[in-house]
């Protein structure tokens, strides 16, 4: 029988915090989120910052517990069967996030180790993983503080290939980093798409990498889904000529807009 | 097609994969250790010089020869103890609090390996580094000072300690815990838990000075056994005493369970309230 690489039902996630003695606010980062992803499939999620794309990513990870509704990856249940959801799904994120004094190779080591990567293996496969994502084979043992930002990330998409993840998390990849990096690190995720079985969720503020490198595109606002679709069903829909547009005409507001009090708040609380 | 992941690992590959993360926690320490190694150097200097202004307490005090040696020897075994608990209960709370200060928490609880081999790899490392400098500042202050000790039984006093820190390691798993409820202040709590532990179970004092409820406190700390075990070994040439091995024992089956239970509860409220990510 076939199961969706993704299956999200009316997913919901509310943060609080405390404010005064007594007071907690509360600011739903989710709202009844419902969507699936097909095998194979790249979806972005397009969205401001504290529109909840990385809240959908961290649930998806098994870093957070839901206030309600369900999420399957290949079928298993994320929130029972987190364990085994974990051997399937990696993720990149905006920040590369590693042990700083420590080099690329003892990083991916470490994070190999927690997938059942012994040391053999890991003498192979690392500067393998790294040859393939462009990072230079006599640096990958120098203290990641000395390397740039764009070949932090690119140590970032190694650790997550490295383990040959069924279903991808990318969280805003390529946020930051300088045009030329961009532009590797985008070519990798296409590279990703073409030459293996992994289904991409790609949480991005940029619409035209969402374009480029996404099957669908969804638009996520204030923690609830609009749409999902492929570009062309979403221009068609709002009769619009860009995903700029389509933003406009979905919430009345510009991608740009300044944000309000509310919108600050749940951008910290998410 | 769905993935059959549980085709895909066996009960064998789970037990395997389990021991290598086991084996990465420890790496990765020893990593980090090589990589602050020169911070490492001046914090045992600390170490020794704390420990040091501890024991010359002893030489102010108006007693023969042969008694202040043997106090020397006594607040010497509570100053290194004090360190030694320091490092179980830093490295083990650095579980949670390292990881997120470096920002790689969320990669490492997204991580397939269970949470016991987490805790208990961060427990292995903490016990085999705490030995190693306990050791180097134990020799250090005794070459200083010039302790004699004549009869010290080290192999017993290390197998000792060995055993005391299963029951510290479990302490040091509910201190772990703190840093997700507190990313702010909870590292700190590590340090109350360590004193208030060494306060009942006379660090550099006999137990028997302490107020009654004190003493009652003391029986359920290992510190109190690991301490008198040692004076003894150290001073006397005592082996591994039963008297003082079996409370560590029983102390250690339930610590480990409940810091593990507690580590769980504090993780999964971590989890509801989006606790488990980076700071700063």
């Amino acid at each position: 029988m076939s199961v969706s690489a993704v299956e999200v039902r009316d997913l919901e996630k509310v943060f609080s915090r405390r404010k005064g003695l007594w007071h907690r606010r509360k600011r739903a980062a989710l709202n009844k989120v419902s969507f699936t992803m097909e095998r194979g499939e790249c979806v972005a999620i397009l969205g401001q910052n504290g529109s909840g794309k990385s809240t959908l990513v961290r649930l998806l990870s098994t870093l957070l517990l839901a206030d309600g509704g369900e999420a399957r990856v290949f079928g298993y249940d994320v929130f029972k069967e987190a364990r085994t959801v974990r051997r399937l799904v990696n993720r990149v994120s905006v920040e590369a996030s590693f042990f700083k004094r420590m080099s690329a190779a003892e990083n991916l080591s470490y994070a190999a180790r927690f997938y059942g990567m012994g040391p053999s293996e890991t003498r192979r496969e690392i500067p393998r993983i790294l040859q393939r994502v462009g990072f230079p084979p006599n640096r990958r043992n120098e203290s990641m503080e000395n390397l740039s930002r764009g070949m932090q990330q690119k140590v970032a998409l190694a650790r997550a290939l490295l383990t040959s993840p069924v279903l991808l998390l990318l969280d805003e990849p390529t946020t930051g980093l300088d045009p030329r990096s961009k532009q590797e690190v985008q070519t990798f995720i296409r590279e990703i798409r073409e030459r293996h079985d992994s289904t991409i969720l790609l949480c991005t503020h940029d619409m035209k990498e969402a374009e480029e490198l996404a099957d669908r595109v969804g638009l996520l606002d204030r923690g609830e889904l609009l749409f999902l679709e492929p570009v062309a069903d979403v221009l068609q829909r709002y009769e619009v000529e860009t995903l700029e547009e389509a933003f406009f005409a979905a919430t009345g507001r510009t991608f740009e807009d300044e944000k309000t009090e509310d919108d600050e708040e749940r951008e910290v609380f998410a | 097609m769905a993935v059959d992941v549980t085709q895909a690992f066996t009960r064998r590959r789970i037990i395997r994969d389990e021991l290598i993360g086991l084996f990465g926690v420890v790496e990765r320490n020893l990593y980090l250790t090589k990589r602050y190694l020169l911070w490492d150097l001046a914090f045992l200097l600390w170490t020794v010089a704390n420990t040091l202004t501890i024991v010359f307490i002893a030489r102010g005090v108006g007693i023969s020869p042969v008694e202040r040696n043997s106090l020397e020897t006594k607040l010497l075994v509570g100053g290194v103890i004090w360190a030694f608990l320091g490092i179980i209960f830093e490295i083990v709370t650095e579980t949670v609090a390292w990881e997120r200060w470096e920002g790689t928490i969320e990669y490492t609880f997204m991580a397939p390996v269970s949470r016991p081999v987490h805790l208990i790899g961060m427990g292995v490392y903490a016990v085999i580094y705490g030995l190693v400098r306990a050791a180097l500042v134990f020799f250090a202050v005794v070459l200083f000072i010039g302790i004699h000790l004549p009869h010290a039984n080290y192999g017993a006093a290390i197998a000792l300690l060995a055993i005391a820190s299963i029951s510290f390691i479990g302490v040091g798993m509910m201190t772990a815990v703190l840093p997700l409820v507190s990313p702010e202040k909870g590292t700190q709590l590590g340090f109350v838990a360590q004193g208030l532990m060494l306060v009942v179970s006379g660090v550099y004092y006999p137990v028997s000075v302490l107020p009654d409820w004190m003493q009652w406190v003391a029986k359920i700390s290992p510190a109190t056994y690991a301490l008198r075990g040692n004076r003894e070994q150290i001073l006397h040439g005592a082996g591994l005493a039963w008297a003082d091995v079996w409370p560590l024992l029983v102390i250690g089956a339930f610590s480990i369970p409940i810091g593990l239970s507690v580590f769980k509860i504090g993780e999964r409220y971590a989890k509801k309230r989006g606790k488990l990510k980076r700071s700063g």
